[in-house]
């Protein structure tokens, strides 16, 4: 395999396996544990670092979800005091815990290899040169086989838990009624998050993680109406920024994590505008059509009142709509023009006539209301 | 300690450091006060890492590394990332945490895009870029310090000016649009006077930590007082402690950053403040807890008596303490309470066993059950 390709893979692998995870995170609201973990686990790497003195002992794993599932339970502690809102207690628990990671590797790691830069931000062009070797033979790179595990450890675990994990995210109440121990699992998701966020650290660097973990699910959100669509499509989404980002990194020379992370934003932000019925785009349309659609109704009823009544002459010129209505010009212009498109009224010098059709419409517009 | 005093206001670096950290946690504490009532305490983080783009752009486009040009960059894309945020969770159903999650990652992860492509320019002067990823209070001077105080103090002067706005905007913005004031404006003000305050934090602290510099010093205040300006006071003082705390600290213990420091204060500020402060602290509401349980307990052995009592001829009629064990609406032995009973001279010991009520005792346990029942049982 050339490393361009195996690079591609690890992204497309660490991509899936951050969104996995992530869309729970999304639904249940608290996408920014995600964040919160993953700066906090910086301790436990440095921690986990110290003890075994080399960054890729499985160790580092089990030191870093530690130190995940410990914000998880002080974040939880503080909130549970009731003298903290929740994101007031995520926002003092991960500066507090990621600063005392800093000053670990200021004090004691000062001439040894770990960067706090390459934890926050990873390499990913580098991944390919470190592998794992068994028995004298290559099997891959050491960040493909670990991701791999990861992925596989996120696919059980949501595939066994696939009925549970749906009930607390949608009515947690419900699930707590039933005996599914809602707590349990939310520890169990969070040391899900946390691995994830540990095994892509060195890939993709740990903010980058809230990126995969967030964006993608966010994007589907807006698409789907299902828990497994939704699954499906983050999934997607996440490869294809994984894929799409190694091509703009490796066009502008720079950092492939950074560029996957922004092409999962752009990724978004083409959804967020574009998406059928729940973008940007389609709900300014619709309720502009709606606006329309009632400017319409208000029209003919008032032509419709005034029809044949010695007042039409003043009251169904086009200028008086203005003052008995209270449109502004450019509306009651619109209003107007759609009117006339539609075939509900006839414009004969300044006055507006009703058809046929338009009368009908004013009648069933009024039983409407 | 004398020497520290001295070093403090004759050592140029260290009086750099200690003063900008101090101005930035008066500013970046005051505003905290209103994110954390209006439940934007992420948003400070959200903030900071959308900055950063700014950052490179600014360098990008101007080539120059001035704190001035660097700052506007950060803020104008710290500000147009809370916009976005404020427009995905208007208009769509994306939820609040989610917007956050995208724009700081996407942000941050757009200008380590363009961080990455400076460096790799041939002859790009880019050196101290990324100082403001971690903070490097070290490298404060004196301009940067003066910067921090000009900025900080437009801040503040606003926040003053529009106390009466932003008070009503974090407690009832509903209220507020009802009053005819620009609800929508006002938020903007808000948010724009937050991005100010983060992006001037930005150098000092760095994008990781500045969050916590906002929302810390906030939290720990909102323990201590119900009142906005004692809270928004008292957040910035706590702020301005932590930011001096933290760089007489670090300078006192070498290789000891900064910006870290500040923040482990700040934090140990907010432990304290969740344990001890009055009224709501933790210590002080387990105290509440436990007088109140003894006066209940207190109270139901006396009702106790005296509803014993009142089947015989006298209200002072005695009655074994093992009646009262298993009678008693309270959890446990009632032994521990008639002890308290008889050092209040409300109930006394007529023999080993059987206590009996005092007068003084008949008369708090009638006004118990009037109180509770508005009469006898």
């Amino acid at each position: 395999m050339s490393p361009s390709f195996e690079i591609q893979l690890i992204a497309v692998v660490v991509a899936i396996s951050c969104a996995l995870p992530g869309v729970f995170l999304v639904l249940q609201r608290m996408s920014m544990m995600s964040d919160a973990i993953s700066h906090a686990i910086l301790p436990g790497i440095v921690v986990a670092f110290f003890l075994t003195g080399n960054l890729s002992s499985p160790l580092i794993i089990l030191g870093a979800a530690a130190a995940g599932l410990l914000t998880v339970a002080l974040v939880e502690l503080l909130r549970k005091t009731g003298l903290l809102k929740e994101d007031a207690a995520i926002g003092i628990v991960f500066p507090a815990l990621f600063s005392v990671g800093v000053i670990l590797i200021a004090q004691y790691a000062g001439d040894v290899h770990l960067d706090i830069d390459a934890v926050l931000l990873g390499e990913l062009a580098f991944a390919p040169f470190d592998r794992i070797t068994l028995g004298g033979t290559d099997i891959g790179p050491r960040a493909l086989i670990v991701m791999g595990v990861i992925l596989v450890v996120n696919i059980v675990f949501i595939s066994v838990f696939f009925k549970e994990l749906k009930l607390i995210s949608f009515d947690r109440a419900l699930a707590g009624a039933l005996g599914f121990a809602p707590a349990l699992l939310h520890y169990f998701l969070m040391g899900l998050v946390s691995i994830t966020a540990v095994g892509a650290f060195d890939a993709v660097g740990s903010i980058l993680v809230v990126a995969l973990m967030v964006a993608p699910p966010a994007s589907a959100y807006l698409l789907t109406d299902g828990l497994k669509p939704m699954i499906v499509v983050s999934v997607a989404i996440g490869a294809v920024s994984a894929i799409t980002g190694y091509w703009v990194a490796h066009w502008l020379d720079a950092s492939i994590a950074g560029a996957m992370a922004s092409m999962s934003g752009v990724l978004f932000l083409s959804i967020l505008i574009a998406a059928p019925q729940r973008g940007l785009w389609s709900v300014w349309r619709r309720k502009s059509n709606q606006t329309l659609l009632f400017g319409r109704k208000m029209l003919v009823i008032h032509l419709y009142n005034h029809e044949g009544l010695p007042e039409a002459q003043l009251e169904c010129r086009m200028d008086h709509l203005e003052d008995h209505l209270r449109w502004d010009h450019s509306f009651a212009s619109r209003a107007i023009r759609s009117s006339l498109q539609n075939h509900y009224i006839v414009q004969q010098g300044p006055l507006l006539i009703l058809t046929e059709s338009g009368r009908d419409f004013a009648r069933s517009s009024l039983v409407d209301l | 300690m004398i020497d520290l005093l001295v070093d403090l206001f004759s050592d140029y670096t260290l009086r750099t450091v200690a003063l900008g950290s101090a101005l930035l946690g008066i500013t970046a504490g005051s505003l905290g006060g209103f994110a954390l009532l209006r439940q934007q305490s992420l948003l400070g983080d959200a903030i900071s890492h959308a900055a950063l783009p700014g950052i490179a752009i600014a360098f990008l486009i101007t080539g120059s590394k001035a704190p001035l040009v660097l700052i506007l960059g950060a803020g104008i894309a710290g500000w147009i990332g809370a916009a976005l945020i404020s427009v995905v969770t208007t208009r769509t159903r994306i939820k609040y945490d989610s917007a956050l999650g995208i724009m700081l990652s996407v942000f941050f992860g757009f200008g380590l895009v363009l961080l990455t492509y400076i460096q790799r320019q041939p002859n790009a002067n880019q050196a101290g870029l990324d100082s403001f990823l971690f903070g490097q209070a070290a490298a404060l001077v004196e301009q940067d310090v003066l910067l921090i105080f000009v900025i900080g103090s437009a801040v503040m002067v606003l926040i003053t000016l529009f106390w009466k706005e932003f008070k009503l905007l974090s407690f009832d913005p509903d209220f507020l649009g009802t009053l005819a004031y620009p609800v929508r404006l006002l938020d903007y003000l808000l948010t724009t006077l937050f991005v100010v305050a983060i992006v001037i934090g930005l150098q000092t602290v760095g994008v990781v930590l500045m969050s916590a510099m906002i929302i810390a010093p906030a939290a720990a205040a909102r323990q201590w007082t119900d009142r906005l300006g004692r809270m928004i006071a008292l957040a910035g003082l706590f702020g301005a402690v932590s930011g001096v705390g933290g760089a007489v600290t670090s300078s006192l213990i070498p290789s000891l950053p900064t910006g870290p420091t500040i923040v482990l204060i700040v934090s140990g500020i907010v432990l304290v403040s969740l344990l001890f402060a009055p009224n709501r602290g933790l210590v002080f509401r387990r105290i509440r807890d436990w007088q109140a349980g003894k006066r209940l307990r207190v109270d139901a052995v006396l009702v106790d008596l005296y509803t014993l009592a009142s089947q015989h001829s006298s209200a002072e009629y005695p009655h074994s303490e093992r009646v009262l064990d298993v009678m008693s609406t309270i959890s446990g032995p009632a032994h521990r309470t008639l002890k308290v009973l008889k050092d209040l001279d409300l109930a006394k010991p007529i023999d080993s066993t059987k206590w009996s009520l005092t007068p003084e005792g008949v008369r708090r346990a009638e006004r118990v059950l009037k109180r509770q029942f508005g009469g006898t049982p």
